[in-house]
């Protein structure tokens, strides 16, 4: 299968390209970018005129529910998400149920999801078995078994000799530990950031120090283990500060932060909206933009969609009974983009948040597009704007605080190694 | 349309109702108008009459449709209802709806030994078997007007009559 | 971003649909309300206590948390007003079934409920109710986790108007666990929307909520200088299980700091009135002195609540579709 994609502005990151350029793909691979090579006969011609060509997007968190979660959403439907979303890799947290601790439960998720033939699953593995963080996982084992880091998903890690271990037995390896920072007693039973509208509504909160206390942890023992280390779903100003800080200190930490925190604070709660029950919570303006100053000035790497798809009875609840979580791997791009338009960041610069960032962050040879490389695309329309509803979204998780809002940026076509996995127009799940 | 003058009635209706009066009579106006016409009615008769004043909102049979009034005045009764002989007082008698509010209000204060009515103006249209016993004046009026009393910042009572815009 | 939605207590018309918690209903409603309880109170002293208002209708009193005395305040309010009423706590029944909320209110909904009176202990839960009820029904929020308590609240604002006449030349300090208090939000909105100048808070740091002085107040750890020329003084109530988490010591220490006593009392205005939402633990957040001495208006506050309970069933009742 020979494809051209005709007529688009490809914007690569990495090599800094923005220019109507044609790309020709061949075997899976990119064959050429710009003028074709000799004897390419196209078997497919795809229209790019005004639209944008990019590497197909990484996203750094998304519940895929399998196993064990399939009331919530199944592997088929999230998969289909994404690549309408335009990811074509996709990292997943371990808290599946049962967690990600075991290389069988490792393999057999991979080994689903690559059958499914639509964007590539890289599975975090649990950094402690069960993630009740007590007892290490077998790291090595899990790592052949396919798992790019390991992490504690949202799950409490409070012993910090656990912590050192498990940092240390990593690093041994070479390996990523993801931490989301958070300290489980201050956070304890929190359900908003502390802070006026919790007070007001009569929300239990969530304070801001729970954040920063667990990066400060973190980032000593960092220091101590030589660790490499991720932070996950940063929400506060402290947070940031304090990463920016380790970063200039030299400290190989890496942090990202999920594309609603760019855009939503506490005050979006409004009258009890459980959409807007989410962990990390949103927090006050001044942190929301705090973070939008943090990606721009490049302390915030990446952008994540965290997605977590919810059935709609876990959401129909009060507040604090509701299951946390949007969803997100829809949203990625046009919230991506809405960001960059606020803070007047370059297109380029915002997909590099989603694509060639990312990729560093994992270690991974993509979020690229060169000749002899996969061709993992994005094609997408960033000025076309389109209607959140639960119609127009393929996940089964319909819970956003972006409802029946307009957002730009549509996702036209989405490529995995050559193939065309999505393309506008087609029902969900064809 | 030329209104008769509401001070003139009230003397009137306080002459007719002489003959009635009784060491056991009580007034009662109903809110607003009748509340003013019977202050009005007391001073005239000069006499030691216990004076209550009724507002019949919590007994009207129009809630389910036009819900609670905007002003509700509480209802002062400072008299023992029961085996009084009460006169009720009104501006105007129409439908007759809200004089049977007023008489099952009266009945939760108590069993009076009876209850007239008087009124100052009776302007037919009414959809009840309710009449009064003392009347000011009777018009004739159509059902898209409206006439009602005012009390001026003097006191002084007068009739005004509008037209009802649909 | 701030997504604006319409405020979930009023109709289309700007009347009120639900009572879930004071916060935006404007001076205008509250007095409103305040007014209209004050015609009921006279109904309570009649020979016949009732009137015939909501004769016909079905009240529910949907209790997902146990309150006998709130309960019973809201059931005498809707008898006197003639309506019916059914009582429901749900707490060990339904809930443990795997019933949620939304198939409670739903199987109350079709035996044709006219109004639901809501306990609940989460936050939030009257407004959730209230915006997934068909539109003929009207929600109460009796008290919802530590967000509003609405009638309470009004009713506070009534004892203070029966005693004070006016509020807008008012100091108000209340005391004890604003955090965990819902009745303590709702008097902070009430008050702050008549216009009293000065909401005092007094309380240690660990039962004050985050930027609590956002809400309006004014924060006082010392009840000596906190209760200093105040006209009101609104004790809360401190539960037992505030002392076993890392809040407070002990009883005995709150209540040498925080507990009221005549001598403290004394700092405040000669003729200022004591109030307590109930029930009170004497001894703990107020001396036995003070809940009974000739300041306290603790029993005055139980009879206008079912006056302004009355109020607010009959406003909700008539206001249109």
């Amino acid at each position: 299968m020979k494809i051209h994609i005709r007529g688009g502005r490809l914007i690569e990151p990495k090599s800094g390209i923005d220019a109507q350029l044609d790309v020709f793909i061949a075997a899976g691979k990119v064959a050429a970018i710009g003028e074709a090579p000799a004897d390419f006969h196209a078997n497919r011609v795809i229209d790019a005129n005004g639209l944008v060509v990019c590497p197909g997007l990484i996203d750094l968190s998304a519940r895929l529910r399998e196993p064990g979660l399939e009331y919530m959403a199944t592997l088929e439907s999230e998969m289909h998400a994404a690549v309408a979303g335009g990811v074509t890799s996709l990292v997943c947290p371990p808290d599946t149920d049962p967690p990600l601790d075991e290389p069988g439960l490792v393999e057999m998720l991979r080994h689903r999801a690559k059958n499914l033939h639509q964007a590539r699953v890289f599975p975090l593995g649990a950094l402690t078995q069960k993630l009740e963080g007590q007892r290490l996982t077998e790291m090595a084992e899990l790592h052949d078994a396919g798992c790019i880091a390991f992490s504690q998903a949202d799950a409490p890690l409070s012993d910090s000799n656990v912590l050192l271990r498990a940092m240390q037995y990593a690093s041994t390896f070479g390996f990523t530990v993801w931490l989301r920072p958070q300290d489980s007693f201050l956070a304890r039973d929190g359900v908003a950031h502390d802070g006026e509208v919790a007070s007001r509504l009569g929300l239990a909160g969530i304070p801001a120090c729970a954040e920063s206390i667990a990066i400060a942890r973190i980032l000593l023992l960092v220091r101590e283990t030589g660790a490499r280390v991720h932070l996950c779903r940063l929400s506060t100003q402290d947070g940031v500060d304090m990463v920016r800080e380790a970063r200039r200190q030299g400290l190989p930490v890496t942090c990202d932060i999920g594309v609603h925190h760019a855009h939503l604070s506490e005050m979006d709660i409004g009258y009890f909206n459980s959409n807007c029950h989410v962990i990390p919570p949103f927090r006050g303006l001044r942190d929301r933009d705090a973070l939008r100053e943090g990606l721009k000035d490049g302390t915030i790497d990446a952008i994540c969609s965290d997605h977590a798809p919810v059935d709609d009875d876990a959401k129909l609840l009060p507040f604090a009974e509701s299951e946390a979580g949007v969803t997100g791997l829809e949203l990625l791009l046009p919230l991506t983009l809405k960001w960059a338009k606020d803070v007047g960041v370059e297109l380029s610069d915002a997909i590099a948040k989603l694509t060639t960032e990312p990729a560093r962050i994992l270690a991974l040879n993509k979020g690229v597009l060169a000749q002899g490389l996969n061709a993992d695309l994005c094609i997408f329309d960033p000025d076309e704007y389109w209607k959140v509803t639960p119609k127009a979204l393929r996940s089964q998780g319909k819970n956003t605080p972006f409802q029946n809002m307009e957002l730009a940026g549509r996702v036209r076509y989405t490529l995995v190694e050559g193939v065309v996995v999505y393309e506008a127009g087609e029902k969900a799940g064809a | 349309m030329q209104l008769p003058d509401a001070e003139k009635l009230a003397q009137t209706m306080a002459q007719q109702l002489g003959p009635y009066l009784n060491a056991n009579s009580a007034l009662v106006g109903m809110h607003t108008g009748g509340v003013w016409l019977a202050e009005r009615i007391h001073a005239l008769l000069g006499k030691d009459i216990p004076l209550g004043t009724l507002d019949v909102s919590f007994y009207r049979d129009d809630f389910n449709q036009s819900g609670l009034h905007a002003e509700v005045a509480p209802s002062d009764i400072p008299f023992d209802v029961t085996g009084r002989d009460i006169i009720l007082v009104d501006d105007v008698l129409y439908t007759g709806r809200s004089v049977r509010a007023a008489m099952n209000e009266l009945f939760d204060y108590g069993r009076p030994s009876s209850i007239m009515l008087a009124v100052l103006v009776d302007r037919g249209g009414r959809e009840l078997p309710i009449s009064s016993q003392v009347t000011g004046a009777v018009l004739a009026l159509a059902p898209d007007q409206n006439i009602q009393l005012n009390r001026d910042p003097q006191g002084r009572l007068s009739l005004s009559l509008r037209q009802i815009t649909a | 971003m701030a997504f604006l939605s319409r405020n979930p207590q009023l109709n289309q018309h700007g009347e009120l649909q639900h009572l879930l918690t004071i916060e935006g209903l404007g001076a205008g409603m509250v007095r409103h309300i305040l007014d209209t309880a004050q015609s009921f109170v006279s109904v309570s002293e009649r020979e016949v206590k009732k009137i015939p208002l909501l004769r016909g209708k079905s009240i529910f009193n949907l209790f997902f948390e146990p309150s006998t005395r709130t309960r019973t305040t809201f059931e005498i309010a809707a008898k006197r007003l003639s309506a019916d009423v059914i009582n429901l706590n749900i707490n060990a029944s339904s809930q443990s079934k795997g019933e949620t909320v939304l198939d409670t209110v739903d199987n109350l909904a079709a035996m044709q409920a006219d109004m639901f009176i809501v306990r609940h202990a989460q936050s939030g839960a009257a407004h959730f109710i209230a915006g997934h009820v068909a539109p003929h029904i009207h929600v109460v929020n009796a008290g919802d986790g530590r967000h509003a308590h609405p009638t309470q609240g009004l009713l506070d604002m009534y004892t203070i108007r029966h005693y004070k006449q006016e509020f807008h030349n008012l100091r108000v300090a209340i005391v004890g666990d604003v955090l965990h208090s819902r009745v303590a939000r709702s008097q902070i909105h009430a008050l702050t929307t008549l216009g009293v100048p000065e909401v005092r808070v007094i309380a240690p740091k660990t039962l004050l909520p985050a930027q609590v002085e956002r809400m309006g107040v004014q924060v006082y750890h010392d009840m000596a200088q906190g209760l200093k020329d105040v006209d009101v003084v609104i004790m809360l109530r401190l539960q037992n299980e505030r002392m076993r988490g890392a809040l407070l010591p002990s009883a005995q220490e709150y209540f040498k700091s925080y507990g009221l006593t005549q001598d403290k009392l004394a700092l405040a205005k000669s003729d200022a009135i004591v109030m307590h939402p109930g029930p009170m633990n004497r001894g703990v957040e107020i001396d036995s002195d003070v809940a009974d001495g000739n300041q306290s208006v603790i029993l005055p506050q139980v009879t206008f609540g079912i006056a302004v309970r009355m109020a607010v069933m009959s406003i909700l009742a008539g206001s249109k579709q």
